[in-house]
C-alpha cells in the first residue's frame, strides 16, 4: 500500500511537471543545450576529434570489398561514357547524393581525388559488404548518421559509366 | 503474504514436477524424434516444397512451406489487403470489379498451378472465387494475382478452377443452376428453367490471358467438382453432379434422393472443334475482365458482352453420364488418366470408373437411358472397382505416382492409402478433425511427388491453444515415403483452406522477382528520377508525384493543398535492391496504406477535410533511419489563396 501511495505521488508530480511545461512552450523558439563537452561522454569508438571526418580523408591505396580488384582510366575522360554515366547517375544516385553539396550522402565531387576507383565501384556495387567490412565505409556510415548506401543493383558497365562522370565533376 | 509466498512455491513446484514428467513421457521412442526431424527446417535452411494452400472465407492464397508449415505469405486474390494497399491503391481497385460493381471479397476454393504435358510448370496458378463467380490467375514469379475474370452464367463457382495438362483451358462449373439467362421467374419452376454451366476459358500459352472460350448449358443440377483427364483420357473433363433429384428447397433431404448421381464426362476437344467450325450460339452477356500489367504496376477492367454458349445436344459423342453413388464430392483422376474417381460423400464406398471401358461403352452404345438427351452409361460397364475401406464419408483423392491413391473420409476424418487396379486398403491414419481436402505436391498431375501428403482438416476442437469461439483450422503434415503413413507435423492455416496445390521449390524459388526494374516501369505518374518529382493541379485534383529511397520522400514538405482537394500520392519507390519496400500512410486517409515495392509505382488517395499540417510516414521499418522517413502536408481552407509549393531539405 505504502508503495502505491508512493507511486500516485510520483505520478502527480510528473502530471504537474507536464503541465508547467506545456506553459512554457512559447517562450523559447528551439532549444540550444550547454553542454560540457567530457571525455567520458564520447563513446570509445568514436574517432577521436583531431582526426579528418572520414569523407574528407584521402585514401589512394585501399581498394574496398568487392568484384572490382582494377580499373585502368585513360588520360582523356570519355564524353560517351561520362553521359552514360550521368543519366544512370541521375535515375538511380541523385536521390540522396547531390552533386555540389552535401545531401543525405556526400557529394561525388573530387572523389577520384580521395579514393582509388576501385573502392569507388566497389562501394556502388557492393556497399552491404562495405560498410560492414571496409574500415572507411564503416566509418562514412557513421559520419552520415547511419543512412545506409543502397543496393541499387546496377551492372560493372553502370558503374563505370558513373565513375567516368565523376571524373567530370570538380 | 506469506502464505501467498508458501502457496505460490508449492504450486512452483507441483508446476515443475508436472512438467518434467510430462517430459520423460514425451521422449520415451525414437518414432517422435524422427517426426521432429522430418519437419525440422533449421534456421537459415529452406523448405522443400511450396505449398499454396486457399484462404476459402478469407479471399485469399496461403503460401507455405513443406515440411515445416511454415506460413510465407498470403497473397491477396479476390479481397481486400490492407496490408499491402490491394484493393484499395489506385491501380489494383480494377482488379474487383464486377458485373455487380466493386465486389471485395469472395470464396476462394481450389488452387491448381499450370501444367505443360501434364506436368506442373510453375507459371501460374489459378484459382476460383466461389460466391460472385471469378477466376484469378496469379504468377508464380511475383506471387501476385494477375488477372481475374468473371464467369457469367454461373452461381457458386464450385466445381472450378482446374486445369487441362497443357494449360489449354481453366474450367469453371456452376455448383447451383440458374436461370440462364438470368430472369424473373417462379423459383419453383427449377426443373427444365434452370440450367448449369460448365464454361471453358482459355488460357494465352505466352502471357497466361484468359478467355471464356464456350459455356456447355447442362441440365439443372448441381456441378460440384471436376478434374481433367490426362495421359489416354487427355481431351476429356469429368464433372461430378448432385441434386439430380433438381430440387430447389431443403436440399439436405431432397437432393439426397437419387440412389446415384453422376460423373458427367465432356469432350472438350470435340467442343472446341464444333466452335472453331462455327458452332455454338453467342449470347449477350455482362461479365469483367481484370487484368494487372506488370510493366505499368496498373490494372484495367473491360467489360465483356458476349458469350458463346453451347448445346451439349447439337455435339453428338462429347458429353456423358456415368452414373457414380450417393451425391460424389470428389472428382478425381489418376496419374495416368486411366481411372476416375468418385467420392461418394454419402456412402462409405469409393466409385472408380475406367476411361478404357468408358470409350467401350460409348462406342458400343451400351446406354442405360438419358438424362435431357444426354446418353447415360450402364454403371457395370464402365465400374474399373470400388474401395471398401469401411470409412465413412469420402471426399477427395490424391496419388503419389507409386501406384497408390489417397482420399480423406470426412465423416470418420481419416486418411486412407489404398491401391490402384487391386482397391485393397494399405494404411489409415486419423486426423484431427474433420478432414475436407488433402494434397500431395502434384498429386492431381501426371507426375506427383509423393514425399507428403497435407490434410486439410475443417474441425480445429484442442489441437491448439484455445483462442475463443474462433480458431482457425488445423492442417496436418503425414510423411508417405514409406508403406504406412506418418503423422509428422500438426500447424494452423489462414481462413479456411479448401483445397490446396504444392510444387517443389527448386521450381518457383530460382525464378522469384526480387525486384521491379526502374528502367522498366511504365507506370504513367512514375517518377523515375528524383528530379521529377513535382506536385500538379489539376481543378480540385493534385497530384504528387513522389519517389522514395531510404530514408526520405522526395518531397516531403507539400504546402497550398485546401480542404475538398482530392490528392492521388503516386509513389515510386526507388530502391532496386530485394526485400527494401517502402510502406506510405497519411493521417486521416479513407483507405489503407500502401507497401510498395522496390521500382514499383502505387497510389493512394487522400481527401483532406480539415485545415492543419498533417503528417506523412514510412509504415515499414526499411533503415536505421526509418522513424525519421515522414513529411508533412499543409493543408489550408477551400478558399486559400495559397500556391503549390513543395520541397526536400528546404
Amino acid at each position: 500500500m505504502k508503495t502505491i501511495i508512493k507511486g500516485m505521488t510520483l505520478l502527480f508530480a510528473l502530471i504537474l511537471i507536464s503541465c508547467g511545461g506545456k506553459k512554457e512552450e512559447k517562450k523559447d523558439d528551439g532549444f540550444s543545450v550547454q553542454r560540457q563537452k567530457t571525455t567520458t561522454e564520447q563513446p570509445a569508438e568514436t574517432p577521436t576529434t583531431d582526426q579528418v571526418k572520414a569523407s574528407e580523408r584521402v585514401d589512394m591505396t585501399t581498394k574496398g570489398v568487392g568484384p572490382i580488384t582494377s580499373v585502368d582510366l585513360a588520360p582523356e575522360i570519355d564524353q560517351t561514357m561520362a553521359a552514360k554515366g550521368k543519366e544512370v547517375y541521375e535515375q538511380m544516385c541523385l536521390a540522396c547524393h547531390r552533386v555540389g553539396k552535401k545531401f543525405i550522402g556526400p557529394a561525388p565531387n573530387g572523389i577520384l581525388e580521395r579514393r582509388t576507383p576501385e573502392w569507388v565501384m566497389n562501394m556502388i556495387l557492393n556497399p552491404q559488404e562495405m560498410v560492414q567490412q571496409d574500415p572507411l565505409a564503416k566509418e562514412l556510415l557513421q559520419e552520415f548518421n547511419g543512412s545506409p548506401m543502397s543496393n541499387q543493383g546496377l551492372t560493372e558497365d553502370e558503374a563505370r559509366a558513373i565513375l567516368e562522370y565523376f571524373r567530370t565533376l570538380k | 503474504m506469506k502464505i501467498y509466498k508458501q502457496l505460490i512455491m508449492s504450486m512452483g513446484a507441483v508446476l515443475m514436477l508436472v512438467s518434467c514428467g510430462q517430459q520423460n513421457q514425451n521422449s520415451n521412442g525414437a518414432l517422435s524424434s524422427s517426426a521432429a526431424e522430418k519437419v525440422y527446417v533449421a534456421p537459415g535452411e529452406q523448405d522443400e516444397y511450396y505449398a499454396f494452400l486457399s484462404g476459402g472465407y478469407s479471399g485469399n492464397l496461403t503460401v507455405y512451406g513443406l515440411p515445416s508449415g511454415r506460413m510465407f505469405k498470403e497473397i491477396p486474390v479476390f479481397s481486400q489487403f490492407p496490408t499491402s494497399g490491394y484493393g484499395y491503391s489506385e491501380e489494383t481497385k480494377p482488379m474487383l470489379t464486377t458485373s455487380h460493381g466493386f465486389v471485395p471479397w469472395d470464396d476462394a476454393h481450389h488452387p491448381d498451378i499450370s501444367q505443360t504435358n501434364g506436368e506442373l510448370d510453375g507459371r501460374w496458378i489459378f484459382i476460383n472465387g466461389n460466391n460472385t463467380p471469378r477466376i484469378a490467375r496469379i504468377s508464380l514469379s511475383t506471387f501476385e494475382t494477375e488477372e481475374i475474370i468473371e464467369v457469367p452464367n454461373s452461381a457458386g463457382n464450385h466445381s472450378s478452377s482446374f486445369i487441362t495438362e497443357n494449360t489449354e483451358y481453366v474450367v469453371a462449373g456452376t455448383r447451383f443452376s440458374v436461370p440462364i439467362p438470368q430472369r424473373d421467374i417462379p423459383i419453383n419452376e427449377y426443373k427444365s428453367n434452370f440450367k448449369g454451366s460448365l464454361s471453358f476459358i482459355s488460357v494465352d500459352p505466352e502471357h497466361g490471358h484468359m478467355d471464356l472460350k464456350f459455356q456447355l448449358l447442362m441440365p439443372g443440377f448441381n456441378y460440384d467438382l471436376s478434374h481433367p483427364g490426362r495421359g489416354k483420357s487427355h481431351g476429356w473433363f469429368f464433372f461430378t453432379t448432385y441434386n439430380t433429384e433438381e430440387a430447389h428447397t431443403l436440399q439436405e433431404v431432397n437432393a439426397s434422393q437419387n440412389d446415384k448421381d453422376f460423373i458427367a464426362a465432356v469432350n472438350w476437344k470435340k467442343i472446341e472443334e464444333y466452335v472453331n467450325n462455327g458452332g455454338g450460339t453467342k449470347m449477350p452477356a455482362n461479365y469483367a475482365h481484370n487484368v494487372y500489367d506488370e510493366s505499368t504496376h496498373m490494372a484495367t477492367t473491360t467489360m465483356k458482352k458476349e458469350v458463346l454458349t453451347v448445346d451439349p445436344l447439337k455435339v453428338p459423342g462429347a458429353v456423358f453420364f456415368l452414373p457414380t453413388p450417393k451425391s460424389p464430392h470428389g472428382c478425381d483422376v489418376d496419374p495416368t488418366g486411366q481411372y476416375i474417381i468418385g467420392n461418394g460423400k454419402l456412402s462409405a464406398d469409393l466409385t472408380i470408373h475406367s476411361f478404357d471401358k468408358m470409350i467401350a461403352a460409348i462406342e458400343g452404345e451400351k446406354f442405360d437411358g438419358e438424362a435431357y438427351g444426354i446418353p447415360i452409361l450402364k454403371f457395370e460397364d464402365v465400374l474399373a472397382g470400388q474401395v471398401k475401406s469401411g470409412g465413412l464419408g469420402p471426399l477427395h483423392t490424391e496419388f503419389d505416382g507409386k501406384g497408390n491413391a489417397y482420399t480423406t473420409f470426412f465423416i470418420s476424418s481419416e486418411v486412407v492409402k489404398w491401391k490402384l487396379g487391386t482397391w485393397e486398403v494399405i494404411d489409415r491414419k486419423p486426423t484431427y478433425y474433420s478432414v475436407g481436402h488433402l494434397m500431395i505436391p502434384g498429386g492431381n498431375s501426371r507426375k506427383p511427388f509423393g514425399k507428403y501428403v497435407v490434410a486439410m482438416n475443417k474441425i480445429t476442437k484442442d489441437r491448439y491453444l484455445p483462442t475463443g469461439p474462433e480458431m482457425e483450422h488445423s492442417a496436418q503434415i503425414y510423411d508417405i515415403s514409406g508403406e504406412k503413413m506418418e503423422l509428422i507435423y500438426d500447424f494452423p492455416t489462414h481462413g479456411e483452406p479448401h483445397y490446396a496445390a504444392g510444387c517443389p521449390a527448386e521450381l518457383l524459388a530460382p525464378k522469384s522477382k526480387k525486384i521491379y526494374r526502374l528502367d522498366e516501369n511504365k507506370h504513367p505518374y512514375a517518377v523515375t528520377s528524383p528530379t521529377g518529382s513535382k506536385v500538379v493541379r489539376e481543378g480540385n485534383e493534385v497530384h504528387v508525384y513522389m519517389s522514395t529511397i531510404r530514408s526520405h520522400f522526395t518531397p516531403d514538405n507539400i504546402e497550398g493543398i485546401k480542404v475538398g482537394d482530392k490528392v492521388y500520392f503516386h509513389i515510386t519507390n526507388h530502391e532496386q535492391d530485394f526485400d527494401v519496400p517502402h510502406g506510405f500512410s497519411i493521417l486521416g486517409q479513407n483507405t489503407s496504406e500502401l507497401l510498395i515495392m522496390p521500382g514499383q509505382t502505387k497510389t493512394s488517395v487522400w481527401e483532406p477535410k480539415q485545415v492543419g499540417v498533417w503528417p506523412f510516414y514510412c509504415t515499414d521499418f526499411c533503415s536505421a533511419l526509418h522513424q525519421e522517413m515522414q513529411g508533412y502536408v499543409r493543408v489550408s481552407p477551400a478558399n486559400s489563396n495559397m500556391e503549390l509549393k513543395w520541397s526536400l531539405g528546404e
